[in-house]
């Protein structure tokens, strides 16, 4: 069949993938046309419901790419703490991970 | 016609050099025509690539001696069996190459026109890719040790010079300068390796030492210089530390052409291992050797990426953390080699999901590179923390950066998922932890573009980016071919695996094919 790839325990056809998808989400939209359509754009029903409060600036709300897996990084500051100082930008250290590369191979390849 | 046929190699070659070095003529008296010129030179070399590459499929493995007679041996009748001349060697595995390396660097070449339009010296600049270019064309095609070392050197001098093409108050500086003084190290190491290799063997011919290569003190200093300093080159861990530097600070479109650039590193790697040591070393050794360096690079590479705030060093470390997969792919191949029950049952397999991934990733990190421009070109922000709601101005843009971050992360139907799924299945047979790490890894992949989508497209508009614009049309064209293939590599992969990648595939793992193709039945 055309698509069929093997990957040595089956098979993926991603033409099969996307024809299910395609009927997933025909179906979905089916159902979302039998609901009822209530949406005014522009009216009170359409801005952000605050517990009152008037909405922030634009800029205040957005979630900026700094605040987001602080506790991924956090949880593993112990491997950030080691890892990112070996990222010094000094190109000597650099040259001596080379050589430290080499070395490590070297025994390996030598060794077993 | 069939002069130019017959001269296919040799052109890969001159039709870029010739143009580079016609470039600042025209950009001197006729500047009118400079970017007409260059698209037409890069359109050009990529045709003479894909022409190329197809004869290889359709008829065989090219040998091509420079300086003979059409239809001349390798090895003249008087020369005793060794061929003196410089060859061009281009089978299955340098066709595959020269494909992503055409597609892309053409692709890339629209992106530029555009992208360049205001700056200066781009004369000298479009000089400096097209050099980029046969640098990686004659890589990945050529038959000879120490040709290979030149066209390596081209590779990274015309690299690190586009890379500080832009000053970015010095940091382009900085970074070229450290990527080009990692490169200069790693190819003298291949250039120390090649003098070992031609001191035993009277050859530079790839073909020449494979027949008579075997296990010697000196061979393994070699092979272990190799692979340090071309696995410096395709930016794997602990080599890679250049490379975010480098990526992070290059004009954006440079940057998707770099990745080709290193995949020539990783090229070489591969003829190495296979075809130039093939089965005279521990392959199993060696074959646990690129896995480490790949699980590595998979790993560490990922998680510097979650970190990062500035998107272009996030994309770098996703470029080392895909490059492990490659590794993983083909390092399992090389570990069971030989042992043709496993190479049968999931070796093969292996080495195809690996290959396979090289192209793709060169698709899909090339096209994210490309939409990451975009934004910085409009913007002139290079910070995730400084980004945000961009996806009501730049829709273009942002629709071919989720198409880019889909296929990285490994989702279907996009290309990454079909080299994942065969990387993941048959490494899983080898050894089910690192099929594991590997799946992580790529969750982690998602997690982290989630973040830069989100960040760079997401949210509100902001007052800061009401005015911005979609970039214009030749950039979008430039982003449009590289999310065909993404798309249709992902949607036909039995197609390019069956076609491409298995007779690349092939022409590693057979290196005695290689040694034929030159020497017609070996000295």
């Amino acid at each position: 069949m055309i698509g069929d790839l093997l990957t040595g325990y089956g098979f993926w056809n991603p033409l099969v993938w996307v024809a299910v998808m395609a009927t997933g989400l025909l179906v979905a939209w089916l159902i979302w046309r039998c609901g009822e359509s209530d949406y005014d754009k522009g009216t009170e029903q359409t801005k952000p419901y605050l517990s009152g409060n008037d909405e922030p600036e634009k800029g205040a709300v957005h979630i900026r790419g700094g605040n987001m897996y602080w506790g991924f990084t956090h949880a593993l500051k112990g491997y950030y703490d080691k890892l990112i100082p070996l990222h010094s930008g000094v190109v000597n250290d650099y040259l001596v991970w080379f050589l430290i590369g080499v070395i490590v191979i070297f025994v390996v390849v030598i060794m077993v | 016609m069939n002069v130019l046929l017959d001269n296919l190699p040799a052109l890969l070659i001159a039709v870029p050099l010739f143009c580079a070095f016609l470039l600042p003529i025209i950009g001197r008296f006729v500047p009118k025509i400079r970017d007409a010129w260059i698209i037409c030179a890069s359109f050009a070399a990529s045709l003479v690539a894909v022409i190329t590459a197809f004869t290889v499929y359709t008829k065989g493995t090219i040998v091509y001696v420079f300086g003979a007679a059409a239809g001349s041996p390798a090895a003249p009748i008087d020369s005793g069996g060794i061929p003196f001349r410089i060859i061009f060697t281009i089978d299955g595995f340098g066709a595959f190459m020269l494909l992503s390396a055409a597609i892309v660097s053409f692709a890339v070449v629209l992106y530029l026109v555009s992208s360049q339009k205001e700056r200066t010296g781009r004369s000298e600049f479009y000089a400096l890719y097209l050099l980029l270019t046969a640098g990686i064309f004659g890589m990945v095609s050529t038959g000879d040790m120490f040709n290979f070392f030149v066209f390596l050197e081209i590779n990274s001098l015309a690299g690190a010079a586009l890379v500080s093409y832009h000053r970015r108050g010095g940091l382009a500086a900085e970074g070229a300068l450290k990527y080009l003084i990692v490169n200069t190290v790693g190819g003298l190491m291949v250039l120390f390796s090649i003098g070992l290799l031609y001191a035993q063997y009277n050859s530079l011919n790839m073909a020449v030492i494979a027949s008579q290569i075997s296990l010697s003190t000196l061979n393994i200093i070699a092979l272990v210089l190799f692979i340090a300093a071309l696995a410096m080159k395709a930016g794997s861990v602990p080599f890679h530390f250049a490379t975010p530097d480098a990526y992070s600070v290059a004009p954006s479109g440079i940057t998707a052409v770099m990745i080709v650039a290193s995949q020539a590193g990783l090229y070489g790697l591969f003829r190495v291992l296979f075809t130039l040591y093939g089965d005279a070393f521990n392959t199993v050794t060696l074959g646990w050797v690129i896995i480490v360096l790949g699980v590595l690079s998979m790993v560490i590479g990922v998680t510097m990426a979650i970190p990062q705030k500035d998107v272009k060093r996030l994309l770098a470390y996703h470029a080392v953390s895909q490059t492990g997969y490659m590794l993983l792919g083909v390092g399992v191949a090389l570990a069971v080699l030989g042992d043709p029950v496993a190479m049968t049952s999931y070796g093969q397999t292996a080495m195809e999901g690996g290959l396979f991934h090289i192209i793709n990733h060169a698709m899909y990190k090339g096209l994210l590179f490309l939409a990451v421009g975009a934004v910085i070109y409009r913007t002139g922000v290079w910070s995730l923390n400084k980004m945000g709601g961009l996806g009501h101005n730049m829709k273009w843009t942002m629709i071919f950066f989720l198409i880019g971050a889909l296929a990285i992360a490994g989702i279907p139907p996009f290309n990454g998922f079909a080299s994942k799924l065969m990387i993941y299945e048959s490494v899983f047979a080898f050894n089910p932890a690192l099929s594991i790490i590997a799946m992580v890894v790529s969750i982690l992949t998602l997690a982290s573009f989630m973040k830069v989508f989100h960040s760079m497209f997401m949210g509100p508009q902001l007052p800061e980016y009401a005015e911005v614009k979609e970039v214009p049309k030749l950039m979008i064209a430039g982003m449009v071919i590289l999310t065909i293939f993404v798309i249709g590599f992902g949607l036909f992969p039995d197609l390019v695996v069956n076609n491409l990648v298995a007779p690349a595939a092939d022409a590693l793992i057979n290196n005695s094919a290689y040694i034929t193709a030159v020497l017609g039945g070996g000295l």
